[in-house]
């Protein structure tokens, strides 16, 4: 196979490229280039957005004696997934940037240039397996080692882009990977690990979507009382389930902490309450991808609702056919109720779905548009 | 076998360059050193000085060298500026054409960002060549506050060559001093440096098989120019440092070869580029050419060929794939190709300035590597039409 590597300077690509030029594929490696004014440095948990990064991705292919080269996605990446980052916030919502880049950029307009340039896949770093199939067809499943398991931002992807990826990196253990990386004499063997959002280098999320969104204050009401409790800077520094942060001056009635339980952008209201008003029963949501065919609803799962979330067992059905609540207007896909209510489900969120029974493969998923109270 | 087309990025050196550092490299001794082996270390640079002038009709003292063209440029450029609107405050204005290369565009930027200057710049026509009329025009209007014109003697991305001559006679006139970064003409065209009038000129040492590292800026003695390095005072106090007397070695003898060479070279590798243009021609008629058509008007190497529907990153990386080296216009320090702004001058749009590669041919070049790019390209091509409909900007 021609395929291409996707480079982000760090261990986990690198040793994936290795992996695949191993198998006698033929790999080219690219960088990809996210923003067009990129930090010189690579500064506190950020992910692969600076100078620093991409030498070190060149590095990684020199090496490995790999074709290297940067492809500028800034522009689709600003559009897809910082622009939408900020917009979900500041419609109360909670997204998650790196599913979005998966579903975005590097398996749609990365994947679909590589393919019409000749390339038969494109190759990750993630920690996902797919599983391959007597008639052709693709399953994606949790990775060996499950605390560094990226199913669940994978689980965007549809059969097509599946079919054209390479995960050469699920069957292990990150431990040793980095090992292997350093066998190999990969300089990047013992580099941190990227974590939180690739474009909030400092880790400030809350301070990046004031910059973006600038000051919108409004009431922090109470959720059973409806009295106002005290007043925010704008919605977009919340999120539901959040605990700290609130800065109320009176303590409730209880002595109890209170959480957010809901974001309202319309009214600009914050609502807390204690943390048994977060439990939620279900949620709906918009239209589902599902990574192989649809499956015959309505159909039990394990959903997992957040990126290092636990799945829990639910049973998912087209919304139409829902139960329980008033759905709103813009469901047009599924409805999933939970076995047990659950705490700090919130609109935005992508929830994926495993099979019901080991939970390994994930089936597919879809984003959160409304849930509803036990 | 490969084919390297990206001769105006870096030339082979000479092997009598190479000879000439690994002798150098030999010897012991600081030039500044006052010592029987800094004496002879000394004596060595002045006579390759004394040849490189020789072979550019400068002077020897008129020689300053530098670690590279990019700092030639910036010398010539900032230490021009520094040193005219010291003696005369209002004298801030300075003015480049569109098309010049990053070194002397991004140090005039700096000037105006940092330094108060009040940078024009100078439009070309649809083959890149300096606007005169608006030329004059921006001399006309308080020429006194003019600190410089900097004009580069051919163009590094579509080869097209300046009217240095005209720009000279017309600064000379309202008496701004001039600048010419010939880093891409040395070698490849006729260029005199007392003939042409210019005031400073840029000439690099691995663009005419050279060693990298090595280049000079030719000064006129009575220009000043504040310097951009201080210490030891080398170089007339304008360019402080340690000289590399290996590279300077190197530059002298390939300056003089190239110089020497440059008549016949120029029509060999001419009659090559025209043979690539023709045959690419045949197979991509809707090739776009771009930069002067006439050999007179332009570098014997340089074909700047448009490819439309396509984006010339992708082409490069599948011709790379195919065993051909060339070039886009320029890359940002990380490797994103950007838009050529030399193509957008002349008027190109962003479309166009995104789908052209530079292939360019020198002294190594044979008919073979004609072959490699005509084999290769067809495919490629193909291959990045189908790519291009899917532009990693746009959708």
């Amino acid at each position: 196979m021609r395929v291409l590597a996707a480079l982000s300077g760090g261990v986990d690509s690198a040793v994936a490229a290795a992996r695949m030029a191993d198998a006698g594929h033929e790999v080219t490696g690219v960088h990809l280039a996210l923003s067009r004014t990129p930090a010189a440095t690579r500064s506190g948990s950020r992910g692969c957005c600076s100078r620093e990064d991409a030498h070190d991705a060149r590095r990684v292919a020199d090496v490995l004696d790999l074709p290297f080269y940067v492809w500028d996605v800034s522009e689709r990446f600003q559009r897809a997934v910082v622009d939408d980052f900020v917009a979900q916030y500041a419609v109360g919502r909670t997204p998650n940037p790196c599913l979005r880049c998966n579903e975005q950029i590097k398996f749609a307009a990365v994947l679909d240039r590589a393919l019409a340039l000749g390339y038969d896949a494109v190759a990750t770093g993630h920690y996902a397996r797919r599983e391959v199939h007597s008639d052709g067809t693709v399953t994606l499943h949790r990775a060996a080692d499950l605390a560094k398991d990226q199913s669940y931002v994978l689980a965007v992807l549809t059969q097509q882009q599946l079919r054209h990826a390479a995960f050469p990196l699920g069957g292990d253990l990150k431990r040793a990977v980095r090992v292997e990386a350093a066998t190999r004499g990969l300089a990047v063997a013992g580099k941190a690990d990227s974590h939180d959002i690739c474009f909030i280098p400092d880790g400030d999320t809350a301070g990046f979507l004031a910059d973006a969104l600038g000051s919108a204050p409004g009431p922090v009401v109470d959720g059973r009382s409806g009295r106002v409790l005290g007043r925010h800077q704008g919605v977009h520094g919340f999120t539901v389930g959040q605990r700290r942060g609130l800065a109320l001056a009176e303590p409730a009635p209880d002595g109890r902490p209170r959480y957010v339980l809901g974001l309202s952008p319309v009214d600009r209201t914050v609502t807390v309450g204690p943390r048994e008003d977060l439990a939620v029963a279900g949620a709906w949501t918009g239209a589902p991808v599902w990574c192989g065919g649809e499956p015959v609803l309505p159909l039990d799962v394990r959903a997992q609702y957040r990126a290092h979330g636990e799945a829990v067992a639910a049973q998912v059905s087209s919304a139409d056919r829902a139960a329980g609540g008033s759905q709103p207007a813009e469901a047009a896909g599924l409805s999933v109720s939970f076995t047990v209510p659950q705490l700090g489900v919130a609109p935005g969120q992508t929830i994926a779905f495993y099979t019901g029974d080991g939970g390994e493969q994930a089936l597919g998923s879809a984003t959160i548009v409304g849930t509803w109270r036990p | 076998m490969r084919a390297y087309l990206d001769h105006a990025a870096t030339t082979p050196v000479l092997p009598q360059a190479v000879t000439a550092v690994a002798a150098e490299l030999g010897h012991v001794g600081n030039p500044s050193s006052l010592h029987t082996a800094g004496r002879a270390a000394r004596r060595r640079v002045e006579e390759h000085r004394e040849r490189i002038a020789a072979a550019l009709g400068a002077r020897p003292s008129e020689v300053v060298f530098t670690a590279s063209g990019t700092e030639a440029d910036n010398l010539a450029v900032k230490g021009l500026y520094w040193s005219r609107s010291a003696s005369d405050p209002r004298c801030r204005r300075v003015l480049v054409p569109a098309v010049e290369h990053h070194a002397v565009l991004d140090a005039a930027e700096w000037l105006a960002t940092t330094q108060g200057a009040d940078v024009q710049l100078l439009p070309v026509d649809g083959l890149g060549r300096l606007d005169l009329d608006a030329l004059d025009a921006a001399l006309a209007h308080e020429p006194d506050r003019i600190a410089l014109v900097s004009v580069m003697w051919a163009n590094n991305e579509v080869g097209t060559l300046q009217p240095v001559a005209e720009v000279v006679a017309r600064a000379q006139r309202v008496g701004v001093p001039v600048h010419s970064d010939a880093v891409q003409a040395v070698g490849q065209v006729p260029v005199d440096v007392a003939a042409s009038g210019v005031h400073a000129l840029t000439v690099s040492g691995h663009k005419l098989g050279g060693p990298p590292g090595a280049a000079a800026l030719l000064l006129r003695p009575d220009v000043a120019v504040t310097p951009l390095l201080h210490g030891g005072g080398q170089e007339r106090d304008v360019r402080s440092g340690t000289l590399d007397t290996a590279g300077i070695a190197g530059l002298a003898v390939a300056v003089e070869a190239a110089v020497h060479e440059q008549p016949q070279r120029r029509a060999r590798v001419a009659a090559l580029r025209e043979d690539l243009v023709a045959r690419v021609a045949s197979v991509v008629p809707d090739v776009l050419v771009h930069g002067d058509p006439d050999p007179e008007g332009r570098l014997p190497g340089v074909a700047n060929l448009g490819f439309p529907g396509c984006e010339a990153d992708a082409l490069l990386m599948l011709l790379d794939a195919r065993g051909v080296d060339c070039s886009t216009g320029s890359a940002c320090s990380s490797g994103v190709a950007e838009p050529s702004h030399v193509l957008l001058a002349m008027g190109c749009d962003e479309h166009e300035a995104t789908s052209a590669l530079r292939f360019s041919l020198g002294w190594t070049s044979t008919a073979f590597d004609v072959d490699c790019l005509v084999a290769a390209l067809p495919e490629a091509l193909t291959r990045a039409r189908a790519a291009g409909r899917l532009s990693l900007r746009g959708g």
